[in-house]
């Protein structure tokens, strides 16, 4: 059976499974559809958060940031575990006692005011609809890698999938759906690492591996940094950006991680409020199985992919046009060039493909002397290294398989949810608490569905020129969440202070200031050329598009407090509002008759 | 709800958690992964530092840990104070 085919088997069996699930767990009523009956167990909704979350920036984009970059892009784990521990001891037990469907209900109550809550119904929208970009890039390059056609075209086959599987069910058949997409991704994540690693160190537990050493007794770390150093890039262990800009981007991953609506959604589940609180526990344990092996796979993905390039180093030959064309070892390439991210030019016809970093001075003497013109290696996408990793490997075929399948769980999961948040906050909060209080259940469900359509829409148009690699794009998304929606959740918790008009003027302040740092670095509405600053030189110092949700967090905190000082009190109702929020006991069990 | 004393030293009790929890999230993140690695750059880890290890697993280990102390100290706390859900 060739790839292809093996391919279509290992991602047709995986669909046919979540369908079927879908169907089977379908929801019927509206309070089904949002959240899932407050019925779930917390390791089951840690596992469902955990497919939720990880997404195809996790699956399909990190490890090869960190393969291209080494150290300086560990704030990736730092940020997306750590925002973790802030959901778990700010938000999500006292959002479940307050038990309501969504982020923006609970804003629009806590702070008295429709106006609170539109204006948390638009951060949500802008928050999401960003990240959905990232995951489309995501689904495009697993479609296009496993239908071997041009991402493009692999995006808008996406597209459809991803609507006809949103569509199909609400949370609760996501729910499930997403436990069995969990099972499929961390399974197709580890196993390719499994094997790597016992071939690179002999220890079958990949993130050990990763610290451990190779056959000649060298750690792997050494061997990386030697290796990469002679092709003249940066060392892989040792840090070159800003540290200031390291702790910004850091930050606002991890707060961002805290706000974002599809997430906390997630804790409104749980039975109980000592449940939202371990819930938020077993979930980064369901993400940490996948973030302690992805600088594991990135590292040795570098090592793999230098050597094959340069068998025996710089001071050796390099690998040849031939060589790429007929050896199965290097078929990967062939396959990957198909999709338009990968492409190679023999620059000096010399009939060697010579990849090294030209921008190197010491490099570039190399290359004059041995008649070099160039990196010919000349287009290697960050995206296709995790997809391409095990054929890289020369993995068998039916890893390659499971690794198509596992990336496709992990970009249609999260964009679910995510889709499931949008029109959540369209339906339920802008249409139902708003404008048409009296809908019935059933045009608000129908309203859900449209809403969903139009998001992936606005995505995939988005989407054709994103503004990064597809995790760079969900990052500037939690840069968004986390300057708009965090820090009035948190407010509202820990401070009767905060009033209506404080609230809604830090959300704006937030999300305005952030979206016109991010559209003056990455273009206006991401369309190319229309930037007026690049990351390469920000702004404002060593400060990137993406770090900046940290600050943008600063200012609404500041706005908050200080618009709120000068404004009339938080009522008395309002404050015995946030003290019953504060204990567990009187949680009960659901919101009917909401 | 009428607040009584026994709610704000519940509260209180859980700010102090929370702070001392969060102390412990920056210092490995922050302070060991990235401002303090220079300090650590002596510790060899598996062919790299203390710093570069903390930046790539230590971290995330370290939180789960809060994560699940956290948990378990405050429904204990709940139970103590009589503000668990019956």
């Amino acid at each position: 059976m060739d790839q292809f085919t093996l391919n279509l088997l290992f991602v047709g069996a995986s669909f046919a499974l979540y369908i079927g699930i879908a169907i089977w767990a379908r929801a019927g009523s509206t309070s089904e559809f949002y959240a899932a009956g407050r019925g779930v167990h917390p390791v089951t909704n840690g596992m469902a958060t955990a497919a939720d979350w990880m997404s195809a920036a996790s699956f399909i984009s990190m490890a090869g940031l960190i393969a291209f970059t080494g150290y300086d892009n560990s704030s990736f784990l730092m940020g997306w575990t750590g925002g973790y521990v802030l959901l778990a001891l700010l938000l999500a037990p006292y959002l479940r006692k307050f038990g309501k469907f969504t982020v923006s209900e609970f804003i629009g109550d806590r702070f008295y005011s429709s106006t609170a809550r539109m204006v948390a119904v638009i951060c949500l929208l802008v928050a999401s609809i960003t990240y959905v970009i990232g995951q489309m890039q995501g689904v495009g390059i697993a479609f296009g890698r496993f239908l071997e056609i041009d991402a493009f075209w692999g995006l808008l086959i996406g597209s459809c999938v991803v609507f006809a599987y949103a569509v199909f069910g609400g949370m609760k058949g996501v729910t499930y759906t997403q436990v069995a997409q969990y099972c499929v991704l961390i399974t197709a994540y580890t196993i390719p690492a499994v094997f790597i690693s016992l071939q690179l160190t002999g220890n079958p537990i990949p993130a050990l591996g990763l610290f451990g050493s190779t056959e000649s007794g060298e750690p792997l770390l050494v061997k990386l940094n030697q290796i990469v150093t002679d092709l003249g890039f940066a060392e892989y262990t040792a840090a070159h950006g800003s540290t200031i800009n390291m702790v910004l981007f850091t930050l606002s991953l991890m707060i961002g991680t805290a706000g974002l609506p599809h997430v906390i959604m997630r804790f409104f589940t749980v039975p109980k409020v000592s449940d939202a609180r371990w819930s938020a526990g077993w979930t980064l344990v369901f993400i940490a199985l996948l973030y302690l092996t992805a600088p594991a796979v990135g590292a040795m993905a570098r090592l793999n992919i230098s050597e094959l390039m340069w068998p025996n180093g710089t001071s050796g030959e390099a690998v040849s046009v031939e060589q790429i064309e007929t050896d199965p070892d290097y078929a990967w390439m062939a396959t990957w060039q198909k999709t338009g991210l990968l492409g190679w030019e023999d620059k000096n016809g010399d009939g060697k493909i010579q990849y090294y970093n030209d921008q190197n001075a010491d490099l570039q003497a190399k290359a004059a002397e041995n008649g070099w013109e160039g990196n010919e290696l000349t287009n290697f996408n960050r995206d296709i290294l995790v997809l391409a990793n095990p054929e890289i490997a020369s993995l068998p075929g039916w890893v390659i398989g499971l690794v198509a399948a596992g990336g496709l769980a992990a970009a249609l999961s999260t964009a679910a949810g995510l889709l499931l948040a949008i029109s959540s906050a369209v339906s339920h909060d802008l249409l139902k608490g708003q404008l048409t209080p009296n809908m019935s259940e059933k045009s608000e469900l129908l309203a859900a569905r449209v809403s969903m359509a139009a998001a992936i829409v606005v995505a995939v148009l988005l989407g054709l020129n994103p503004p990064g690699f597809a995790a760079q794009t969900v990052a500037l998304a939690f840069g968004l969440a986390a300057a708009s929606i965090f820090p009035a959740l948190m407010m509202g918790i820990f401070s009767t202070r905060i009033n209506n008009a404080g609230a809604v003027a830090g959300m704006l302040a937030g999300l305005v200031v952030t979206l016109l740092y991010i559209f003056l670095h990455k273009g206006w509405f991401f369309i190319p050329d229309t930037n007026s600053f690049t990351d390469a030189d920000p702004l404002l110092g060593p400060i990137k598009s993406t770090s900046f949700g940290a600050i943008g967090a600063a200012v609404n905190f500041a706005v908050a407090y200080f618009v709120s000082g000068m404004t009339k009190e938080t009522p008395q109702e309002i404050k015995d509002l946030v003290e019953s929020v504060r204990i567990p006991r009187g949680a009960g069990v659901s919101v009917e008759g909401h | 709800m009428s607040q009584t004393n026994d709610t704000n030293a519940y509260w209180q009790a859980n700010v102090r958690l929370i702070l001392i929890s969060l102390v412990i999230w920056a210092l490995v993140s922050f302070g060991f992964g990235i401002i303090l690695r220079p300090a650590l750059a002596g510790i060899a880890v598996g062919g790299t530092d203390l710093g570069f290890w903390f930046a790539q697993q230590g971290s995330i280990i370290v939180f789960l840990i809060l994560i699940f102390f956290y948990a378990w100290r405050m429904n204990k706390l709940d139970r103590e104070h009589g503000v668990d859900e019956e």
